[in-house]
């Protein structure tokens, strides 16, 4: 079965306009992942097994080296178990939503079948970005987030509605983040052909978003702050979440920082399809 | 052995293609490797910790990441398991199983090949590395223990591979070993060593380390390294290396000959 039967018959051929028509799109697609994930019930459940057991691993890390000192950089204990989860659940998130499909996008261009997603009436991008779910990645979402509340419930949070909305708005600006970047690498298949390894690759960052940015100096700070902002991605929302943010500039560099990787992202894809010749042909 | 000279040879060849891959890979892998150090830099400043953290000082405790980093870029294994599940589950074997070739000698010559190459390549980052924190880097604790250091990382290979082997002749019972493997992986991520060195975990965790072959990977070889095992405890250890060894290549025959009952030849 090709990509064009996979998805045509659950392409709605008149509906509302605009957003609407893209989210009951993208509620097609989800169903079809849903079937899809449900043939392979053990493997599905392995693999959320898996990832928590890493997940388990970055906690125990994190509460071994508290075993030996008090503070890290400025941070708690709660506080940085606070910064992990929260970093693995815009991890789970990104894989949940956009892994796949990223990591999919040279064997696209490879076979050919990217013409397929270029023929249908719909925004490539959508399509390349948004095809398949993984599912397996909310369930560990859902776990994050039960750590979240644990290490919330000891740092005794000041929450109201203002703090939630800005920490909620954050975390999407740190997916959109991670989107872009993403994209970006896998876009490298449109010259390279091969761009697998790179986004595995890109999986090696999120080891330094969990971290306190505090802990850093020198250029690998900057580097890893303006060039490739993992250590505001975790960091700046978490820093609000919980009352530790000591000026606002760390916010408008991420909101900032966000703006510049989407549009750049947006110009190499248009870049790229300007220049793509096809491979089927 | 003229014939798995050969295999080595190819070996060779074939990896030389990854040589960039490598390169990369190796490249990629210190970002979190700094992170840790940075990390770890950051607790010794806050606290002080003036007789260091259970013995270890800042340039110990760094010294300990880039030894890991070192042994594990000489014995990890990259794709050979993935390629035994595949071979069995594609049904490669069987051309193996009509030659006069072992199969278990086969993979095991590509493996050396493997790491031959991969830790050539990796050394030039990781080096550069090294150089870069040379301040922090400590020697070895006497010749003899960099003689013992390196004879244990050899023969933690050696167990590496046995154990990927194994996991690997899963593909005769399941389609998909994969989580087997990454599961595997994260027990031997902390039990190895690789998160931390193993002297610094609580007593009870360290107690049920001490029952499974994984602190043979790193841990063992580094902390001889760095003078953490010494005096008799290393050859107790050699000894308990050694019988992992062995009782680890004893399984994976078991389990091949008991695989091999099962062998449907699929697709072959």
């Amino acid at each position: 079965m090709n990509a064009a039967q996979e998805i045509l018959p659950t392409v709605p051929q008149r509906g509302p306009k605009g957003l609407l028509r893209y989210l009951s799109l993208y509620g097609a697609l989800v169903r079809n992942s849903v079937v899809r994930e449900m043939q392979f019930k053990v493997t599905f459940l392995l693999w959320i097994l898996v990832e928590l057991m890493w997940f388990a691993l970055q906690l125990t890390f994190m509460s071994v080296l508290y075993t030996k000192t008090a503070s890290i950089a400025g941070w708690t204990k709660w506080e940085v178990i606070m910064l992990a989860a929260f970093s693995n659940l815009v991890q789970e998130l990104f894989t949940g939503i956009f892994l796949t499909n990223l990591t999919e996008l040279s064997e696209l261009i490879r076979s050919g079948k990217l013409d397929f997603m270029l023929l249908m009436p719909v925004n490539p991008r959508f399509l390349v970005s948004f095809r398949k779910v993984d599912l397996g990645a909310f369930v560990n979402a859902g776990c994050a987030i039960g750590v979240m509340v644990y290490a919330g419930q000891h740092l005794h949070l000041d929450l109201n509605l203002a703090r939630i909305a800005g920490f909620a708005s954050l975390a999407a600006v740190s997916l959109l983040i991670h989107y872009s970047l993403a994209f970006m690498l896998g876009s490298i298949a449109f010259w390279t052909v091969r761009a697998q390894g790179v986004i595995w690759g890109y999986y090696n960052l999120f080891n330094i978003a969990r971290l306190p940015a505090e802990a850093f100096k020198g250029a690998f700070k900057i580097a890893f702050t303006f060039g490739l902002p993992m250590l505001l991605v975790s960091n700046v929302p978490v820093k609000v979440l919980v009352s530790k943010l000591d000026s606002p500039t760390t916010v408008l560099q991420l909101c900032g920082m966000s703006l510049v990787v989407f549009v750049l992202s947006e110009w190499i894809w248009r870049t790229a399809l300007r220049q793509y010749t096809s491979a089927s042909a | 052995m003229g014939k798995y000279l050969h295999v080595f040879g190819i070996g060779i060849q074939n990896t030389l293609v990854y040589r960039i891959n490598f390169l990369v890979k190796s490249s990629f892998g210190l970002i979190p490797l700094t992170g840790t150090l940075f990390l770890w830099r950051a607790i010794y400043q806050g606290d002080g910790h003036p007789g260091g953290i259970d013995g270890y000082t800042l340039s110990g405790m760094i010294s300990y990441y880039l030894l890991v980093t070192l042994v594990d870029a000489l014995t990890a294994v990259a794709e050979d398991d993935w390629q035994i599940a595949a071979d069995i589950k594609d049904g490669n074997i069987s051309q193996f199983l009509l030659k006069p070739i072992n199969y278990f000698c086969y993979r095991l010559c590509l493996y050396l090949s493997g790491r031959a190459i991969y830790t050539t390549v990796a050394l030039i980052p990781v080096t550069l590395f090294i150089a870069y924190l040379h301040q922090h880097f400590q020697g070895p604790v006497s010749i003899g223990g960099l003689v013992a250091a390196l004879t244990a990382a050899v023969m933690g290979g050696v167990l590496q591979f046995l154990i990927a082997f194994t996991m690997a002749l899963l593909a005769f019972w399941v389609l998909d070993v994969s989580t087997f493997i990454f599961l595997q992986f994260a027990l031997e991520y902390l039990a190895s060593g690789h998160l931390f060195p193993l002297d610094i975990l609580p007593k009870g965790l360290v107690t049920v380390i001490n029952c499974t072959p994984y602190p043979y990977l790193l841990y063992f070889p580094v902390g001889i390294y760095l003078g953490r095992v010494e005096g008799s405890e290393i050859w107790r250890g050699f000894a308990v290396q050694t019988a992992w060894i062995l009782a680890m290549f004893f399984i994976s025959q078991w389990v091949w000959r008991r695989g091999l009952k099962r062998y449907t030849a699929a697709g072959g």
